[in-house]
């Protein structure tokens, strides 16, 4: 449909539609120009810091903030007791002192009765300086009453467990969800139990069970979290500059939170050094910068260390999981049975649309066609730092398809039959779309088995299984490693998805000047994805205006029309359906006033493109840019046009799309040492339509680099007394360039069928689809000592100690 | 961003000057070589000097030279310099090996082998090397020089020798002729601190191991070093199977502890097998093996 074509080439040196063009955001960022929360200096700013719980679990007895208060620099220092004495004009709670979570619950600004987690926020100081904040908050003097806590996911559910939720009164650690559930269960259970009884009992028939553990990661973004408050006494405008990835939803959120007049609320997200999910949740250090403002009558900045943003922000993962596959002994998969414990932390603030509240996990049926599935997700409070989903897994799909993925290859393992032949006998078949999974998806569109056939040429499998066989018989251990992902992206259909009720719809805006260059105003926002090159080449790509001559505007909710913002790949999805959209009706606008200017009928105009024409007359026509002229002259107007082309467009998807891939991992295995290395990495993603083909294998590049991280290094792990080991760059380690080999991509083009333009998303397909190639080829390359399973990430220790037959359990600290 | 406390800075315009600065502060000063290990713990509060004393400008402190039959290295060498430096890559392969994996060319840019060793962090490469090369430490203070071999420079993690009023100056490798030598390292990841690392300088004469040093790192060697395992192997031929012996003793007479890099057991196992791998690459490389 739209996988190649000639595109012709702007005076600029652009593509005007769809093809590579490098990032105009890049003429500010590689010269270092990028405007970030930190570089927003507003005059008489104050500076503010945070005290931070050293415990995991402890009864706050006292606090005495009065040697800080005399640090001469020091403003003001507020304690979560000040909060409750703030009241609050607002249906969520009547003072200050805790928030709403994005998933219904309650999160504590600043403790007050207990601390949670490590790394909880305890006092704020606001100060003249940073340095002066930094320097108060060493001296405040908390007197804490350590309680036991409880770390382990596993323990949180045993009776005798200390109880984490004592503020609402809970009697045990479990979670329960605005609809009343303490577990998310999809699926057909009793006719997926019976399946694999079946199985069980049929000896042309296997079962595997294997236990798998994604642990906790975090996003780690390169700019941390921020914000900078600014409340104009006068006017009464509260103005945020703040590291988020949805300021419209904030901006409601904030509303909601502080019971301000929404309109006087304005959200700005300036340039954003990465997200990954680590910026889509409220912290309660943006709250305190507001009521840092509020309270000081000056503007208040807010900025996290590395440590604070990697112990206290959004975490992903924490899932222990149980899978179940049931097989024929020929390889048809018959069923499949997950069952999760999912630990949220101390606060359920996991960001994810209402009713899936273990985020689109539920898809974890995979892309084989099998009747029966069913998984069972029962959340837990720990004292571990709440937030949850983060990290470019698309609410979850990355959980979701490592199990799968795992499950095939334990299943292959068993059968003694090749992954790759295992999953071309169970891939969905083209006709099979659009298909309903067992667990209620409907994909959209997919030749699965062509574009494992391309990675696996690319790949060139057969050889590397010939490579491997010799290498084996000389006693050298490389591996191959399969992973074949399919993603439900760009959420949502409104009526089925919503954050704290806030409808998963886009809004856009379409400006056309007389002199033809256009305004395109977002309501998602870039952390780094280049939605000021993409979403011009998509208006471009429609009504033919060069992309240098569209400026895309985003992040600041005074600018842009409301909509929920950018995560869980949904930009491209929701906001490139709306920004063609909104194209189209401006075309058709320029139609009507092109019709009037060659005095002839709309309907007997065709669209070149960037012209609307006489049919059957080429020469009389009139390009966009004198139609964007003629809107604004004194050209007598039809119906249907009152004086200009821009138009508006609010973007409810019909359906999530749904982008797959298939990843193919080598590495060598040393098993003296237990070092992997990844030699090769191969990745064939089917996004739909590419909009800049370019941009696409970076998002792929970054997510393969994520994918690399997470299953080799990148962990936060916990000691029993609830120390955070993974709260520094020295101890959360994140992949260089050395760890990663040069990628191979390849694609093949699905078009998505109900989206504009048949883009799919590709934002996170990446990261959600190599871990388990990694994995797997590393299970792959220890399969001659009998391994079939170890936990990620698959440090030299842990491999080595796989091999041994005693793998190191991940989650806790290594003893 | 990451603040300090509060602290006071001078620059120091000679090695006489610096020795009389710290003399002044006492021990609420500290030499600011690199950088990279004391800002960043200063960033985290974890240091609080109340003075640093920077003596980036004493040349007297640099440059890399043979003088007699001992290559000199100044403390104020960088990681880059040793890594690039033709004097010891001739000699001394092994510092190129270590080098190469030590952190990453910014640090090592910047980094000190002086500062470096001072720091002595337990898993600290250039301690390793030292303690294969039996290298010779060259302390001054204000009497003048003082020399402490290398294998009783650490009083234990993150102690040395280098006392309050005092600055290492400079370390002294002995040229061993003929000699082989090689370093291994396993790091979670490139730039990381080693789970365990081993070098080893060996010389072979009439078909034997005619002196042998190990470094080890990481693991709580004993001076870093493991003198049973050498001692075992002087005078005997470099056989597979006697390397693998040495390689076990110097594995058991480490002591490490579990931490996020790995448990006890591997990192035992490590120095086996690392110690085995620099061995062997060692005798091979060695002239007269």
């Amino acid at each position: 449909m739209t996988a190649v074509q000639e595109v012709p080439i702007s005076a600029g040196g652009n593509p005007i539609g769809f093809g590579s063009m490098k990032r105009v955001e890049d003429q500010r960022f590689v010269r270092g120009q990028g405007n970030y929360v930190d570089d927003v200096n507003l005059p008489g700013m104050l500076h503010s810091a945070i005290l931070r719980s050293p415990w995991a679990h402890a009864r706050i007895k006292s606090i005495d903030t009065s040697a800080a208060l005399a640090l001469p620099g020091v403003i003001a220092v507020l304690t979560g007791k000040d909060l409750e004495g703030i009241p609050r004009p607002s249906l969520l709670g009547d003072n200050f002192a805790w928030m709403p979570t994005l998933s219904y619950d309650t999160q504590a600004v600043l403790a007050t009765d207990k601390v949670r987690f490590q790394g909880q926020e305890v006092a704020y100081v606001i100060a003249e300086s940073r340095y002066i904040a930094k320097d108060a908050v060493e001296l405040i003097d908390v007197d804490y009453e350590p309680l036991e806590p409880v770390m382990d996911a596993k323990r949180a559910m045993d009776p005798g467990a200390p109880v984490i939720r004592d503020d609402k009164g809970q009697t045990d650690n479990s979670i329960t969800d605005v609809h009343g559930h303490k577990t998310w269960e999809s699926g057909n259970a009793i006719s997926t139990a019976e399946a694999i009884a079946r199985a069980e009992a049929d000896p042309n028939c296997v079962v595997v069970t294997q236990e798998v553990m994604y642990p906790r990661v975090h996003p780690a973004p390169m700019e941390t979290c921020g914000s900078v408050a600014h409340l104009d006494k006068v006017t009464g405008q509260l103005t945020l500059y703040t590291t988020s990835q949805a300021p419209h939803a904030h901006r409601t959120v904030y509303a909601m939170v502080a019971g301000l007049p929404e309109q006087k609320i304005r959200v700005i997200a300036p340039d954003i050094g990465g997200g990954f999910g680590n910026k889509v949740g409220v912290y309660p250090g943006y709250v305190l910068s507001i009521l840092g403002t509020i309270v000081t009558g000056k503007p208040v900045k807010w900025i996290e260390d590395r440590g604070e943003n990697l112990m206290s922000t959004s975490f992903a993962r924490d899932y222990h999981m149980t899978g179940k596959i049931a097989a024929t002994k020929d390889g048809k998969i018959l069923a499949v049975d997950v069952d999760v414990l999912a630990d949220h932390g101390a606060f359920n603030g996991v960001a994810q649309p209402t009713n899936y509240p273990a985020g689109f996990f539920h898809i974890f049926s995979g892309s084989y066609d099998y009747p029966d599935a069913h998984c069972k997700v029962t959340p837990v409070y720990t004292n571990k730092a709440p937030g949850g989903v983060a990290y470019a897994c698309s609410f979850r799909i990355t959980e979701a398809v490592y199990v799968i993925e795992r499950l095939v290859d334990c299943l292959a393992a068993e059968l003694g039959m090749d992954p790759a032949e295992l999953r071309l006998k169970n891939l969905l078949k083209p006709d099979q779309f659009p298909y309903t999974s067992p667990t209620g998806w409907v994909y959209d569109s997919g030749q699965y088995e062509k574009t494992m056939r391309v990675a696996m040429e690319i790949a060139g499998y057969d050889e590397l299984r010939r490579e491997q066989a010799e290498k084996r018989a000389r006693g050298e251990y490389m591996g191959i490693g399969i992973s074949f992902f399919t993603e439900g992206v760009g959420a949502g259909p409104r009526k089925d998805m919503d954050i704290l009720g806030l409808g998963m719809a886009d809004g856009i805006e379409l400006r056309v000047h007389p002199t033809g260059k256009a305004v395109l105003r977002l309501s998602v926002m870039s952390q780094g994805q280049g939605h000021e090159t993409t979403y011009a080449q998509i208006v471009a790509h429609e009504l033919g205006i060069p992309p240098e001559d569209i400026d895309v505007v985003n992040g600041d909710t005074d600018q842009t029309p409301f909509g929920l913002g950018t995560y869980g790949s949904r930009s491209m999805p929701v906001s490139g359906a709306a920004a063609a959209i909104v194209s189209r009706k401006v075309k058709e606008r320029a139609r009507i006033v092109a019709a009037a200017a060659l005095e002839c009928s709309p309907d007997d105009l065709e669209w070149e493109l960037g012209r609307w024409s006489v049919k059957g007359d080429k020469e009389r026509g009139k390009t966009i840019q004198e139609i964007a002229l003629l809107s604004h002259s004194s050209l007598e107007l039809p119906e249907g046009v009152e004086g200009h082309l821009d138009a508006t467009a609010v973007y409810n998807p019909p359906n999530l799309t749904y982008p797959y891939g298939a990843y193919i991992c080598v590495v060598d295995v040393d098993p003296g040492t237990g070092v992997v290395k990844v030699r090769r990495f191969i990745a064939v993603d089917d996004c739909g339509t590419r909009v800049n083909p370019m941009l696409v294998d970076g998002q792929v590049h970054g997510g393969i680099a994520d994918g690399i991280g997470m299953a080799l290094m990148e962990l936060i792990a916990f000691d029993t007394d609830g120390n955070n080991l993974g709260g520094s760059f020295m101890d959360y380690l994140l992949p260089t360039s050395m760890e990663c080999p040069s990628f191979e991509l390849g694609e093949t083009v699905t078009p998505s069928p109900h989206h504009p333009i048949g883009a799919k998303g590709v934002g996170e397909s990446a990261t959600v689809g190599s871990p388990a190639a990694v994995v797997n080829a590393v299970m792959d390359a220890l399969a001659p000592f009998g391994v079939r399973h170890a936990d990620m990430p698959l440090t030299p220790s842990n491999v080595w100690r796989a091999i041994q037959g005693n793998p190191i359990r991940v989650d806790m600290a290594i003893e | 961003m990451q603040t300090p406390a509060p602290v006071d800075y001078v620059r120091a315009t000679s090695v006489a000057d610096a020795l009389s600065l710290l003399q002044q502060h006492g021990d609420e000063a500290r030499l600011l070589a690199g950088g990279h290990s004391l800002l960043p713990m200063m960033k985290l509060r974890l240091a609080r000097p109340e003075i640093l004393v920077d003596i980036n400008d004493l040349d007297e402190l640099r440059g890399i030279r043979i003088d007699g039959n001992e290559i000199v290295v100044g403390a104020m060498v960088t990681h880059a310099e040793i890594l690039n430096s033709p004097i010891l890559f001739e000699h001394y392969p092994i510092f190129r090996e270590a080098e190469k994996v030590i952190a990453d060319p910014i640090v090592r840019n910047k980094g000190t082998m002086g500062g470096s060793m001072c720091q002595a962090d337990p898993a600290e490469d250039l301690s390793a090397v030292g303690a294969a090369l039996r290298g010779t430490v060259v302390i001054q203070n204000a009497e003048g020089r003082r020399t402490v071999a290398m294998r009783e420079f650490h009083e234990g993690p993150y102690e040395t020798k280098v006392a309050d009023g005092e600055i290492l100056v400079e370390v002294r490798y002995p040229i061993l002729p003929g000699s082989g030598s090689a370093y291994e390292k396993v790091e979670r990841r490139s730039g990381d601190w080693a789970v365990c690392a081993a070098g080893a300088c060996v010389t072979i004469s009439g078909g034997v191991f005619s002196s042998v040093g190990i470094g080890i790192g990481a693991v709580n060697a004993e001076h870093f070093t493991a003198v049973d395992a050498e001692a075992f192997l002087v005078g005997k031929e470099p056989t597979a199977e006697n390397i693998a012996t040495a390689a076990q003793m110097a594995a058991d007479s480490c002591d490490p502890s579990a931490d996020q890099r790995g448990p006890a057991d591997y990192k035992k196992h490590l120095a086996m097998e690392l110690t085995k791998r620099a061995l062997t690459r060692a005798a091979a490389a060695a002239k007269g093996a």
